[in-house]
């Protein structure tokens, strides 16, 4: 039984299968309509979330399985205390295959140990969040056609941002590419994911407190939201939560084949009148997830046609 | 200076000099009842000075704090006063409730029956961190406080 805790559970060669699946499903999904009929996938999310959610329950519907599940902790038993072990222990009787978000992080590797069913992190607070990781993936796949040479701008939250850790670690596999780290001072990318990801690789990084004077170098610009819920403090979300808007403006400055990605939900980080540029891909993002966790849950529960 | 030999117990060698109370703290051994010596800047040919602690008991010792806390020492298990193991302890790959997660976004600070585990990530920083939220372990205990 194989989990999915942290992208990097996943080889560079299971990726690229997983991504050759997903476009096989996405070209002839008639093809997987039975793919996973009479299976159960359970969703347990104890932290709100509208994409990964739907998307998990979409992708199960596509491939004919079923989903229960709850959509906030207040709807499950974690407000009478139970534990996460022993949640993931009574799921594993109801269903084939678990997808968890937790606020708090390694909840999903506590639930993976005590399951009988594979387990999917679908986000564990400002941890890990791999298969918005494999959405991004397939996104680069299709939008700029390798993974490799690529000059990767992640700009905003780099501290709690965890689709941000996710990326530089699934991204430093591959040769040449250069990472451009553009945060405030408060909200850097943390030294041990810069040393782990990128010094120990020897993979090429600067660093920079404004996005205009790097923004014509990118060939991908990775847009984060300042997430409240992170935050102790209100008064330091207040402070940085406008750090980094995107306007078209901005936009002249890049490269006509630079991409922009954002994992969303967008607050205002990103001005809606970019939305009309075509190098704008976030929607188009939202609907590679659909596929890519189709060809995640057959790979875990060893479904092939 | 002659110190007995001991008959059933452990010998702790190669003690960094100067470390052996930091260790005699953090191992408990303050709380036995048996003979414990503790020998300070011993002459070593490898050394130059080392500490050893001889404990005359057999008792189960910890050998991840002992890793730990001081890497590197040779531990000898002494039974009718013959040695019939020695162990070089080297740092643990794994430490399992030796130190406590600080990072209260962790799942194992919210919920208290879960085993608190640091793994080795750079042997040669001597980094631990978290299983659960990567949060690096907290900075070695000071000689006078209890693991």
């Amino acid at each position: 039984m194989r989990n999915l805790i942290d992208i990097m559970d996943l080889s560079v060669a299971e990726i690229d299968r997983l991504i050759t699946l997903a476009d096989d499903i996405m070209r002839t999904p008639d093809k997987y309509r039975a793919a996973c009929q009479g299976k159960i996938l359970a969703t347990l999310f104890f932290e709100p979330s509208t994409r990964t959610r739907l998307s998990f329950e979409s992708a199960m519907l596509g491939l004919g399985g079923s989903c229960l599940g709850f959509a906030e902790a207040n709807a499950s038993s974690a407000v009478k205390g139970e534990s996460v072990a022993d949640t993931a222990a009574v799921v594993s009787g109801y269903a084939d295959l678990m997808v968890m978000r937790h606020p708090k992080e390694g909840s999903p590797l506590v639930a993976a140990a005590a399951a009988t069913i594979p387990v999917i992190n679908a986000g564990d607070g400002g941890h890990y969040h791999p298969t918005q990781t494999l959405t991004d993936l397939m996104t680069i796949h299709y939008e700029k056609g390798r993974f490799d040479n690529l000059t990767v701008g992640l700009c905003g939250d780099l501290k709690f941002g965890r689709t941000v850790h996710s990326l530089i670690a699934a991204l430093s596999r591959y040769s040449g590419v250069r990472f451009v780290l553009i945060s405030p001072e408060e909200l850097k990318l943390p030294s041990f994911v810069k040393q782990q990801y990128i010094k120990d690789r020897r993979r090429a990084y600067t660093q920079s407190t404004t996005l205009e004077p790097v923004i014509g170098e990118l060939d991908i610009l990775y847009m984060t939201r300042v997430q409240k819920e992170r935050f102790f403090n209100e008064e330091d979300y207040l402070r940085l939560k406008d750090s980094y808007i995107l306007t078209t403006d901005k936009m002249k400055l890049a490269k006509s084949d630079t991409i922009v990605m954002h994992p969303l939900p967008r607050v205002n980080e990103i001005d809606t009148a970019v939305d009309a540029d075509p190098r704008a891909c976030y929607f188009r993002q939202a609907r590679y997830g659909r596929f890519i966790r189709m060809a995640l849950i057959m790979k875990l529960l060893e479904v092939s046609l | 200076m002659k110190i007995d030999a001991i008959k059933n117990g452990i010998v702790i060698d190669h003690i960094t000099a100067g470390k052996a109370m930091q260790l005699y703290t953090m191992l408990g051994l303050d709380d036995l009842e048996c003979t414990v010596a503790v020998i300070k800047n011993v002459p070593s040919q490898k050394m130059g000075k080392k500490d050893i602690i001889k404990i005359d008991s057999a008792i189960d010792i910890n050998l991840e704090v002992l890793g730990y806390i001081s890497p590197h020492v040779t531990v000898n298990f002494i039974k009718d006063s013959l040695r019939v193991d020695k162990r070089h302890i080297d740092l643990p790959t794994s430490l399992t409730n030796v130190i406590r997660c600080k990072n209260p976004r962790c799942i194992s600070t919210t919920e208290w029956q879960i085993k608190h585990v640091f793994t080795l990530r750079d042997r040669e920083r001597e980094e631990y961190r978290c299983i659960y939220c990567d949060t690096a372990a907290p900075p070695k205990p000071k000689y006078y406080e209890k693991l």
